[in-house]
């Protein structure tokens, strides 16, 4: 089974990281990574530029719209996801806490996934 | 890094939120001032012997309200009695206890704080000089050298405002939703000359002057939020960004100042690129052409440009065009100059700016660019005079380095650098 692993967190924490910390977060994500990675459990890994940097198409309506920003203002934004294969939820949840243990704070919303078109990945 | 630049820079960088939330508790510009001043002092004291506080901010914050209730209370004895907004105030301060402070309040706060520096009374000069000093915390001189003015001009023009903004009775509520459309250009530009502020710099400062691009980044994005539509707010944040993207390619390991057309492009922030660019295609459908949104293209052709070589002058020159009439300046026309030297010939670009010599004598950039351009047109001895004036405009050592270089190549015919150019605001 498949999950994906969603990252949220309130962007204006995030932002403020100095470029240190920041580098030293991303390293520590990158070494939790890579084991998986080994063992060919990790799919596509994205981490999203801040909501400001959005743009939504409301598409309930004829012709769409298109609005500045994202979707939903919320208190804590849609920051980036891991694609990882795990036989049960909590090898999912595992995988998470690993990544939380290096980089607390927000939440991760673990989340199966119903259709993954990895030939349609981009460079 | 020793201690106390740590601590200078804590106090530096934990300023604007300080201040703007001593400003909603005293709701008077004198007493945060005053009150933020007393906490820095015992920050000095009591940090290097308890060690940093968690959060900066709030501990200024904190001991900044007992302060000012201090001065408050040695006030009223001298004074009738105190309103009752005023009784209240203190009550309300008073019943705090070291509670943690919301980083959206923070932010919140801060916008407030410009907005008020950006008073109706005040001409757009004086709100961006009073918010400088009030909410940035530089010095008079920085002030004044952003301005190109003097510094005993700026200190006068600091004081008006400062009275003025007494005379007016400042609300120190956030302005309704009109009113704060009406403020954003002001704030814009102020948030424009901060960023410009930490970006003037040289190796030495280079990081304790990053917090000042940092904060205009947070103040953009900020801005952003609120003001989700704004095609000249996207505009000036994808401006900061990719300017800033390029911070760790400015200075060589001695550092000397690395120009644009040498700068290591793998050192720009990818990332940073990436956010600018997104904002200046946002901004572009909006079909609202604004200065911020022009400055940004420019500044997006530079990093869209995998080498030097490849940079699409003949574009950024016509974009310099647009912001001429846009916002017509003797600095964006040397801008443009610097564009026009490239796509065109150093001759024209030498024709452009010699009228500009009246408004722009006391300029560095002015005397750098048309050095570099006498140069290229072999103009060596004019080059030289050209160039040792700008040494003595230089804003810092980096500056004055880069200039002498330029100078050393004089004497070195066939120079492979003969087409350096000084650092302008649009390059390095």
């Amino acid at each position: 089974m498949q999950y994906a692993i969603l990252c949220y967190h309130d962007e204006k924490v995030t932002c403020a990281w100095s470029k240190e910390h920041d580098d030293a977060v991303m390293a520590k994500l990158g070494a939790v990574m890579e084991k998986h990675q080994r063992q060919g459990r990790l799919g596509p890994v994205a981490r999203l530029l801040p909501t400001t940097a959005a743009t939504t198409l409301r598409k309930d309506r004829e012709p769409p719209l298109v609005i500045d920003g994202p979707f939903a203002e919320t208190k804590e934004q849609f920051l980036g996801f891991y694609i990882v294969d795990c036989d049960t939820l909590e090898e999912a949840l595992g995988f998470a806490r690993e990544l939380a243990a290096v980089n607390p704070g927000g939440s991760y919303e673990i989340r199966p996934v119903a259709a993954f078109f990895p030939e349609k990945a981009v460079s | 890094m020793s201690e106390g630049d740590w601590i200078g820079g804590a106090i530096a960088a934990a300023r604007p939120q300080a201040m703007a939330a001593l400003l909603r508790n005293f709701r008077d510009f004198d007493a945060a001032e005053e009150a933020f001043q007393e906490a820095s002092l015992r920050a000095l004291k009591s940090w290097p012997k308890n060690g940093p506080p968690r959060d900066a901010a709030a501990w200024l914050i904190m001991v900044g309200k007992n302060a000012g209730i201090d001065t408050v209370r040695k006030q009223s004895r001298l004074q009738p009695l105190p309103s009752d907004e005023a009784i209240s105030d203190l009550s309300d301060a008073e019943g705090e206890t070291v509670e943690r402070i919301d980083e959206a309040d923070y932010r919140d706060d801060i916008l407030r704080l410009l907005f008020v520096c950006s008073h109706p009374a005040l001409p757009a000069t004086q709100q961006i000089a009073l918010a400088l000093r009030i909410v940035s915390g530089l010095s008079v001189r920085q002030i004044a050298r952003a301005f190109l003015v003097t510094e005993a001009a700026m200190e006068q023009r600091i004081t008006r405002a400062k009275a003025r903004v007494a005379a007016a009775q400042t609300p120190f509520e956030a302005p309704g939703t009109i009113e704060r459309s009406e403020r954003l250009a002001a704030v814009a530009a102020m948030i424009y000359l901060l960023f410009n502020e930490g970006y003037t710099t040289d190796v030495a400062e280079q990081g304790a002057r990053a917090p000042l691009c940092e904060e205009a980044i947070r103040l953009c994005r900020l801005l952003l939020r609120l003001f989700p539509t704004e095609p000249e707010i996207m505009g000036l944040a994808a401006l900061v960004l990719l300017q800033h993207a390029r911070a760790a390619a400015r200075f060589d390991a001695d550092g000397a100042v690395v120009l644009l057309e040498q700068q290591d492009r793998k050192l720009w922030d990818r990332r940073m690129i990436a956010e600018g660019l997104a904002l200046v295609d946002k901004a572009l459908r909006h079909r609202r052409p604004g200065p911020y949104q022009a400055q940004a293209a420019i500044a997006a052709l530079h990093a869209r440009a995998s080498t030097f070589a490849e940079t699409d002058w003949a574009q950024i020159e016509l974009l310099y065009g647009a912001l001429e009439r846009m916002q017509p300046s003797a600095v964006v026309t040397l801008n443009r100059a610097v564009a026009v030297s490239k796509s065109r010939s150093a001759a024209e670009a030498l024709a452009m700016i010699e009228p500009l010599a009246a408004k722009l004598g006391g300029y560095f950039y002015f005397h750098g660019a048309r050095g570099a351009f006498l140069k290229e047109l072999g103009r060596a001895e004019e080059a030289r005079i050209a160039f040792d004036r700008a040494i003595a405009l230089a804003n810092t050592p980096a500056e004055a380095v880069h200039i002498r270089a330029q100078i050393e190549s004089l004497s070195t015919p066939q120079e492979l650098r003969c087409r350096h150019l000084p650092p302008s605001p649009s390059g390095a």
